[in-house]
């Protein structure tokens, strides 16, 4: 059954065909009625609390606020820190945990797969404090070479950060596995979620991450809103990442306290109406089941694998269906992956082209860029049908017989 | 065929694909130059436009680089055409060739602009403007 007619966007472009959730997925009707909603009946700035349409905005922040800790599977909603997405979530543990913790000499490990978002925080950290980025190498199918991992981490590890999915290949990295490692050392574990929240069903409580960042925007949600869920001793001895209203408990002249968990993180006016929508966000995706959308996708990427890898002169990067999510990452011939995107936008079909934030992993694949298409819920055949459409014509176009 | 499928019909001709397989002037150039690097960070093209002036006259022109067909043959095209113009004719060139690529009708008429007209169908893609302006933009400031 298609899930189109519950998407606005989609609903009203019958020709287009979406393949480009791993940046941004569209928003179910749900999620923008209940943005309309919180703002038409309960605007007001939450914790002000003195009138009641004040505290009905609050209660509807936190009751978002809960609704994620549902959904994520976390029994403590009070360590769910929302924030704009997924970099600045990462950003937040980079500067408050890492500020206090990292030291010259220790070491940061993250793996050659990861967005820049999951990258460039640890090698500035690294940079600032004197202390090592470590890079673990890939296997040849785009996984985490697990047994160079174990040796990489040391005594002198103080983080190993890295992505739950790979957004450039739809890698499945083996979260609870790292995680071990981690803790066995004396590390931290920090998981990119961006490329999971939307498409595993993730229990934080049972993953053994220490901290887990996602956007909300990739499942759903409205842009501008994610989240950092972090173990609770780890958050409370963390210093605040920013200063500002609503994360204050006492302002002296010559010093400040701070308000408790989860405001200690949330420095001004918080995103309630965002929250609230990516709350329904959740109760949409759980409506389906996190294993339903798995599932989905799953054989969606089986038929494409398939499909393209049956053309002549295509190249798909990463591994096999069953350990990546909804991405394929592709290349034909000789043909430029933006003049691929260009070809495929003429026939409808939304593809991303480039580098995709993860230029340390492109240096690795050895190309400049690649194509990729990436599937979701409201996904069909139909849109497989369309870009191995597409690809054909860019083939023509392009035609020699090398391509 | 839908307007979309015609443009990019249009857009790809032979001859911009022939330049993107078979670049003239790619390599580094002999003798003193300068070079000129213009990237786009959103898609990974790279243009290195080397340059070199003898007087006012265009002596020596290549480039390097890597990207898309469209950054790449303009990079092709454009050397071709300004070799041996003078700075203020290559400028000139360089303003009308501009003015094709944003849209331009008249401009994409110009006979002036001999081959690079073949590029006037990147004026329907505002998502590809900047690959078929990157060679131009790494000459304009060469020639400054």
């Amino acid at each position: 059954m298609s899930r189109r007619a519950d998407f606005p966007l989609l609903a009203a472009n019958p020709g287009l065909h979406y393949l480009d959730s791993a940046a941004t997925s569209q928003k179910p009707r749900a999620v923008l009625d209940a943005i309309v909603n919180f703002y038409e009946t309960a605007n007001a700035n939450p914790h002000r609390g003195a009138y009641e349409l004040s505290v009905k905005a609050t209660d509807a922040y936190h009751g978002a606020r809960a609704r994620i800790a549902r959904f994520f599977g976390v029994a403590d909603p009070a360590t769910v820190i929302f924030t704009r997405g997924t970099t600045e979530a990462i950003n937040l543990v980079a500067t408050a945990w890492g500020g206090a913790n990292v030291s010259e000499g220790d070491e940061i490990i993250v793996t050659a797969m990861e967005h820049h978002a999951n990258f460039v925080p640890w090698q500035q950290l690294a940079i600032a404090k004197r202390a090592k980025l470590r890079i673990c190498e890939l296997e040849p199918d785009g996984t985490v070479k697990l047994p160079r991992l174990a040796e990489l981490i040391s005594p002198r590890t103080r983080i190993v950060a890295f992505s739950h999915v790979s957004n450039a290949l739809g890698t499945i990295n083996p979260a609870a596995a790292i995680s071990e490692m981690a803790r066995k050392a004396g590390a931290i574990s920090v998981c990119d979620g961006a490329q999971s929240a939307p498409h595993l069903s993730v229990r934080f409580d049972e993953l053994g991450v220490d901290f887990y960042a996602f956007s909300g925007h990739k499942m759903l949600g409205p842009m501008g809103i994610g989240a950092l869920i972090g173990r609770r001793e780890l958050l409370e001895a963390m210093p605040p990442y920013q200063t500002g209203g609503d994360m204050i408990e006492f302002v002296n002249d010559a010093d400040t306290t701070w308000n408790v968990l989860p405001h200690k993180f949330e420095a001004g006016t918080p995103n309630a109406a965002n929250a609230v929508g990516l709350a329904a966000a959740a109760d949409y995706l759980d409506s389906i089941g996190m294993d339903e959308v798995r599932r989905h996708e799953r054989e969606l990427i089986e038929i494409a694998m398939a499909r393209l890898a049956a053309i002549d002169g295509i190249r798909i990067y990463g591994p096999s269906p069953e350990h990546r999510s909804g991405v394929v990452s592709f290349t034909l011939g000789d043909v430029h992956p933006h003049d691929l995107a260009t070809i495929l936008d003429g026939a409808g079909v939304c593809i991303r082209a480039g580098h995709h934030c993860a230029q340390p992993l492109m240096r690795r694949l050895n190309v400049p860029a690649t194509a990729r298409a990436s599937f979701y819920v409201y996904n069909d055949e139909s849109d497989v049908d369309a870009l191995v459409s597409g690809v054909m014509t860019a083939k023509k176009i392009f035609g020699r017989a090398d391509v | 065929m839908s307007d979309n499928a015609a443009n990019i019909q249009a857009m790809y001709q032979e001859l911009i694909l022939d330049h993107y397989r078979r670049p003239r002037n790619k390599g580094e150039l002999e003798g003193e130059h300068t070079t000129v690097a213009m990237k786009n960070p959103l898609c990974g093209d790279e243009v290195y436009l080397h340059l070199s002036l003898d007087g006012e006259r265009v002596s020596g022109i290549s480039f390097t680089g890597r990207g898309c067909s469209i950054s790449q043959a303009a990079a092709s095209m454009i050397t071709q055409a300004v070799k041996g113009k003078t700075a203020a004719e290559a400028e000139a060139l360089g303003l009308r060739y501009r003015e094709m690529i944003m849209g331009d009708a008249a401009a994409a008429q110009d006979k002036s602009l001999g081959q690079l007209r073949a590029l006037s169908g990147v004026s329907k893609f505002p998502a590809r403007v900047k690959c078929a302006l990157l060679a131009w933009n790494a000459l304009e400031e060469g020639l400054k």
